[in-house]
C-alpha cells in the first residue's frame, strides 16, 4: 500500500486506534540474538497473567484493532501462548506472530496451522547457518530451517521468512528470495535499529550507504516483499516503496511490552517513549489521552532537514535510529541516504541514551534448543 | 490498498447486481472516513469519504448498486464512486450475488 500526502497527513495526526499493535508476550528467551531490539532473555516476574492477557484482547477486539504483531522474547515460551493466540483470533483479532522456530515441532505447526487469522514469521538473519549464528547463535539457523520444514509439512500456507538487514544479510537478497519461495513463503525484511542490545552492534552492522542504496532499488522491484514499512528513510532515494512512509510511532503504531508499559513504538523500550501501562486506566485510555502520544501527533519539526529537497519522502527518518545513536530528533536519520545523518554523528558528542530496561540473560547461556 | 488498485476500472463491476460487505471484512470508523481490513487475504483498505462508508455499509438493503448509489449519493458523483465500489471488489471487500 502507498498512501498518497493528504492521507499521509492525516495519519500523522493520530487514528482512534493504532493500525497495527506489536505486543511483546514475554521478555524470555532461548536465543540472545545481538541485535534484540527488547534486550530480551530473562522472563520479567511482572508479566501479564493469562487473565490479565485476555482482558486486554478483549479490549483491542472492542477497539477494532484488525490484528496484532506477536513478539517477544520467544512468545512461544508462554505455557499459555496457545490459548492467547486461539483467544484473540476466536474474537477476529488477526495474530501475526514472530519466532524463532526452536518451539515449533510436526505438532505445534499442526495446531498452527489449524487457526484462521494467523500469520507466522520465522527469523533468520542470515541464507546459511555461518551468517545468521552469527547473530542469532550457533544452531538457530537450523532450529528455523526445521520450523520452516514442520510449517510445510502441515500445509500451514504462505508462512513468512523474516530477516533483519545487515551489513551481511543484505548481501544475500537472492539467496532469501529463493529460499522463501522454495517453501512457498513471503519474503520480509526489516531494518537493523539501534535499540535494546542492537545499539552494540548497530555501528559494526548496519549496511553502508551504497547497501542501501542496492537494498532500495531490490525493494522497489519486488513490492510483494515485505517490510513492515522499515525502509522508509530509503525512499529520499527516489519514488516511495510501499507502505505509509512516514514515523507511525504513536500515530498508527504503538509497543505494550510483556509488563503492560505502552511505548510509542516496537524499536523504543526507553522510559522517555514510556506512555502508560495497561494495567492502569487500559489500552484504549493510554493510546487516547497520553501526553507522549499527543506530542507525537503533532506536526514534526523538520529540523536539520529543512533544507533538503527530499524531507517530504523520508520526513526524517526513524525516531529510534536518532534516538539510540545519539541524535536530537530535529537532526537527520543517521542512515540518512545523502549521508547527513553521518556528518550528524560525527559531529555530535553526546553519549547515548542507556538502556532503561535490560533483559538480557546475566551470563552468556549455552544454547538450549529443543 | 495500493493506489495503484484505484486505478481499477468498472468495466468488471456490475452495479445492476446486489452488493454487500464482505463478511471476512472489519470496518472501522475514523476521522477521515475508515478503514477496513479483510481478514482472509490481509488487506488494509482506507475508505476516504464518509458517504463511501454510509454506502459501503448500507449496500446489502438495496437491490442493486445501482439502487444504492440512487438513493445515497448525488447523481453528478456515481461515476467516480462507481469507481471506488469496483476497486472494493476487487480487492475482495465486497461480495456479489
Amino acid at each position: 500500500m502507498v498512501a498518497e500526502n493528504s492521507l499521509r497527513d492525516r495519519f500523522e495526526h493520530g487514528l482512534a486506534a493504532p493500525i497495527c499493535l506489536t505486543w511483546e508476550l514475554t521478555y524470555a528467551c532461548n536465543l540472545a540474538c545481538t541485535h534484540c531490539l527488547s534486550s530480551s532473555g530473562r522472563r520479567d516476574p511482572r508479566e501479564l497473567s493469562t487473565v490479565e492477557a485476555k482482558a486486554l484482547i478483549d479490549e483491542i477486539a472492542a477497539m477494532q484493532i484488525f490484528y496484532v504483531n506477536i513478539g517477544g522474547g520467544e512468545p512461544m515460551i508462554r505455557r499459555d501462548f496457545f490459548e492467547l493466540v486461539e483467544y484473540a483470533v476466536n474474537r477476529r483479532v488477526g495474530v501475526k506472530f514472530s519466532t524463532n522456530g526452536t518451539r515449533i515441532d510436526a505438532r505445534s505447526a499442526r495446531r498452527l496451522a489449524s487457526l484462521d487469522y494467523l500469520d507466522v514469521q520465522v527469523s533468520i538473519d542470515g541464507a546459511d547457518a555461518l551468517t545468521s549464528d552469527r547473530i542469532r547463535g550457533v544452531g538457530s539457523y537450523d532450529a528455523a530451517r526445521r520450523a520452516m520444514d514442520h510449517l510445510a509439512q502441515a500445509h500451514f500456507g504462505p508462512f513468512k521468512i523474516s530477516v533483519v538487514m545487515t551489513r551481511h544479510s543484505v548481501e544475500q537478497l537472492d539467496e532469501f528470495e529463493a529460499l522463501a519461495s522454495s517453501y512457498g513463503a513471503q519474503l520480509r525484511l526489516t531494518r537493523l535499529r539501534p535499540s535494546g542490545r542492537g545499539v552494540e552492534v548497530w555501528q559494526e552492522l548496519h549496511p553502508t550507504r551504497e547497501q542501501n542504496r542496492r537494498l532500495y532499488r531490490w525493494l522497489l522491484e519486488r513490492p510483494n516483499v515485505l517490510t513492515g514499512d522499515s525502509f522508509f528513510h530509503l525512499s529520499a532515494l527516489g519514488s516511495p516503496l510501499e507502505g505509509l512512509n512516514l514515523c507511525g510511532a504513536g500515530r498508527v503504531v504503538c509497543l505494550i511490552d510483556p509488563v503492560g508499559d505502552v511505548y510509542a513504538c516496537p524499536f523504543v523500550i526507553h522510559d522517555e517513549f514510556l506512555a502508560g501501562n495497561v494495567r492502569e486506566a487500559g489500552f484504549g485510555s493510554v493510546w487516547r489521552t497520553s501526553e507522549l502520544f499527543r506530542s507525537l501527533r503533532e506536526p514534526g519539526n523538520p529540523g536539520a532537514c529543512a533544507s533538503c529537497g527530499s524531507f517530504d519522502a523520508c520526513r526524517g527518518g526513524c525516531m529510534a535510529a536518532k534516538f539510540f545513536t545519539g541524535l536530537e530528533m530535529s537532526d537527520p536519520d543517521p542512515e540518512c541516504v545523502f549521508g547527513h545523518g553521518e556528518r550528524a554523528l560525527e559531529l555530535r558528542v553526546t553519549i547515548r541514551p542507556i538502556s532503561s530496561s535490560d533483559h538480557s540473560t546475566r551470563v552468556p547461556v549455552a544454547l538450549a534448543l529443543r | 490498498m495500493s493506489t495503484r488498485s484505484s486505478l481499477a476500472t468498472t468495466s468488471t463491476f456490475d452495479a445492476s447486481s446486489h452488493w454487500e460487505l464482505s463478511s471476512a471484512v472489519s470496518l472501522r470508523d475514523e476521522e477521515f472516513g475508515a478503514l477496513a481490513y479483510h481478514h482472509g487475504n490481509r488487506r488494509l483498505v482506507f475508505l476516504k469519504s464518509r458517504d463511501l462508508v454510509n454506502l459501503v455499509r448500507q449496500l446489502s438493503e438495496y437491490d442493486s448498486a445501482q439502487k444504492a448509489l440512487d438513493a445515497l449519493i448525488d447523481a453528478r458523483e456515481h461515476e467516480r464512486y462507481l469507481v471506488a465500489l469496483s476497486s472494493l471488489a476487487s480487492s475482495e471487500l465486497l461480495r456479489g450475488g
